[in-house]
């Protein structure tokens, strides 16, 4: 009987995981790795915002109002991108503006993940009356427009940074919770859960420690699509006036602020959803890598 | 399609109406702030008027009971007063719907449009410079930002080019008599021909900013179901039978591709009408959605309750009607 001598030569350790094989077939994909270099850009920039905007994002100079761009005459160096509409450094206002995206984006899609998971890990594996309980409130809640549904909670509980997470993240969690529940109720008749409940393990025992490290994959791949999602409608929400609030900046804000001078301040506006496009771009083409790779299963 | 079946799917329908309706009337319900007073503005009136329209709006009953009558109100269409509008939320709905519906229909007319032919290129030019540029722009649709894109759209065709209005639904509309209360339709049925082009003009650019993003989804929807039906085996046979290559595309593989577009689709049209209040406010749209918005500025609350209950009912019967849609087309899928 003839052994292949390349196993012999391997350790336990060197054989190939199926992580492993994730990671290379990710690390192939050139544009998704670039993808994740952009996503970092902006984390980076949003974290030493104070140190890389060149001015104070709320310091109005009434005399640069609308000041334009570098480039276009009547701008200068030190304004690269331009002012807005009370003189304030339209550039510091973007790089201040992505720690409310990102901060937003990632609490939420933090928060709704964790309920999601919880509550799809109830309901896949208990059934019963849980089951139909927490299904029946994920399609009351799928059934309302995801952004009007925003609206209403906002209007509800009124404007502000805690009160934007909450109305985002309140129907949020159905997404990761259905998809936890459909694995669930996959994993709950394989043989080592089985096993488990065999010998006697308890409930939250399989739940947390023989189904949740093995459903993982594919609920982060879902996240971080998600979070794209989660951060165009904060922008949306901001645009419309009932998100974050002046004078803090946040990239929806500054796209309705520079609407009222798309005539004369073109670039207000532009610059600012360039900022909203290039984040979501980046991630979402980040997540579509990070899909083929880890969870193939999850293509269209 | 079994009957039983469609009966049964049907009753699903109640538990998760009768939960819309409860979180739509809890939402409002638990709202800070005192409706009468919010109602009454800046009117001097006396403590037994204020009692007296409390115990009229039902505010004095327990909560329970509130939502009692709410349910029935609501099945009869009556959602009370718009505070701002003065008149019944019901009228102002009817008023605003056409507008948002017209702008909905033609919207899902120009994803269709878009996305069809595009994904169907993509999945036949496979792996090809095409493919990669339609993903990339279908990738571009589903991150645009849909008021930046509006805005950058009223940049372009509407202050640079000038070639198409920014704001409105018509500039002649006014002078139609309404009848279908669809601007579209209307113009053409009194023969105004320019009304009708002004028409089209206004519509042009909302259309496409809410249609846009849902041509990506379905493009892509598109591409994916293309490229499945092109490796069955009919495909193959239809080939080695030596059919042209655009009739086995379009008589044999395109119609059941399609099966899984117009399902998503259908199930579009809800996002489009949730979209719809972004794109009415960015130009203008005198539709609902630009109501709903204004109404949070102006807390008027039973509008924007009556709107969300509204919307979520048309995005329940829509997912129903999407589920009926992919069972008839494709008898093979049981209810």
């Amino acid at each position: 009987m003839s052994v292949n001598p390349a196993l012999l030569s391997e350790s336990p350790a060197q054989l190939d995981t199926p992580l492993r094989r994730s990671l290379r077939t990710f690390l192939r994909n050139r544009s998704a790795v670039g993808a994740v270099g952009v996503v970092l850009l902006f984390v980076l920039i949003a974290i030493f915002a104070p140190w890389i905007a060149p001015h104070d994002p709320n310091d109005t100079d009434l005399l640069r109002r609308l000041q334009p761009p570098v480039w276009i005459e009547g701008g200068e160096w030190t304004y690269l991108l331009g002012c807005d509409a009370l003189g304030r450094d339209l550039l510091s206002r973007i790089i201040y503006g992505s720690r409310v995206s990102i901060f937003i984006g990632t609490a939420v899609v933090v928060l709704a993940t964790g309920i999601g998971i919880v509550a799809g890990l109830l309901a896949g594996y208990l059934r019963g009356w849980v089951d139909t309980v927490i299904s029946r409130l994920v399609d009351i809640l799928l059934a309302f427009p995801y952004l009007l549904f925003a609206i209403g909670l906002m209007a509800m509980m009124g404007p502000g940074l805690e009160n934007i997470i909450l109305a985002l993240a309140y129907k949020e969690w159905v997404i990761p919770c259905r998809l936890v529940r459909g694995e669930t109720l996959a994993l709950r008749e394989v043989e080592y859960v089985e096993a488990a409940r065999a010998v006697g393990a308890p409930a939250w025992y399989i739940m947390a420690r023989e189904i949740l490290p093995n459903i993982l994959s594919p609920v982060i791949v879902v996240s971080t699509i998600r979070m794209a999602h989660v951060i165009i409608l904060e922008a949306s929400l901001s645009f419309l006036g009932i998100g974050v609030q002046p004078p803090t900046a946040s990239w929806g804000s500054l796209v309705a602020d520079g609407r009222s001078f798309i005539m004369d301040a073109w670039w207000i506006s532009t610059f600012s959803g360039f900022a909203i496009l290039a984040l979501v771009l980046a991630i979402n083409v980040a997540s579509q890598g990070l899909r083929d790779a880890f969870d193939p299963r999850l293509q269209e | 399609m079994n009957l039983g079946k469609f009966i049964e799917r049907l009753l699903h329908l109640v538990p998760v109406l009768l939960g819309v309706s409860l979180i739509a009337f809890l939402m409002m319900a638990v709202t800070p702030g005192d409706p009468v007073e919010i109602m009454l503005g800046d009117q001097q009136v006396t403590e037994e008027q204020r009692i007296a329209l409390r115990e009229d709006m039902g505010l004095d009953l327990p909560l329970p009971q509130r939502f009692g009558h709410f349910l029935k109100n609501a099945v009869t269409g009556d959602f009370g007063i718009s505070y701002f509008h003065r008149r019944p939320v019901s009228q102002v709905i009817l008023e605003r719907m056409p507008a948002t519906i017209e702008l909905t229909l033609v919207s899902l007319l120009v994803a269709l449009l878009v996305a069809i032919p595009l994904g169907v290129l993509a999945a036949v030019k496979k792996n090809t410079l095409f493919d990669r540029v339609a993903t990339l722009g279908s990738l571009m649709g589903i991150s645009l930002p849909g008021f930046w894109f509006g805005l950058l759209l009223i940049l372009f065709f509407g202050v640079t080019l000038q070639i198409l209005p920014v704001s409105g639904r018509s500039d002649l509309g006014s002078s139609i008599a309404p009848v279908t209360h669809f601007l579209l339709i209307d113009t053409l049925l009194v023969g105004n021909l320019a009304a009708f082009r002004s028409a089209v003009a206004h519509l042009v650019m909302p259309a496409l900013t809410l249609g846009l993003p849902m041509a990506a989804v379905l493009m892509r929807v598109t591409r994916t179901s293309m490229l499945e039906v092109l490796r069955q085996d009919y495909v193959t046979f239809a080939e080695a039978k030596g059919l042209a290559p655009m009739r086995v595309l379009f008589r044999h593989a395109l119609k059941n591709a399609l099966i899984p577009t117009v399902t998503v689709a259908a199930l579009e049209v809800g996002s489009l009408l949730g979209g719809s209040m972004i794109v009415e406010t960015v130009f203008g749209w005198p539709g609902l959605g630009r109501v709903v918005v204004e109404s949070i500025f102006t807390r008027n609350y039973p509008l924007i309750q009556a709107s969300i209950l509204l919307y979520a009912v048309i995005y329940v019967l829509l997912n129903f009607l999407a589920d009926i849609l992919y069972t008839v087309l494709n008898p093979r899928v049981r209810l």
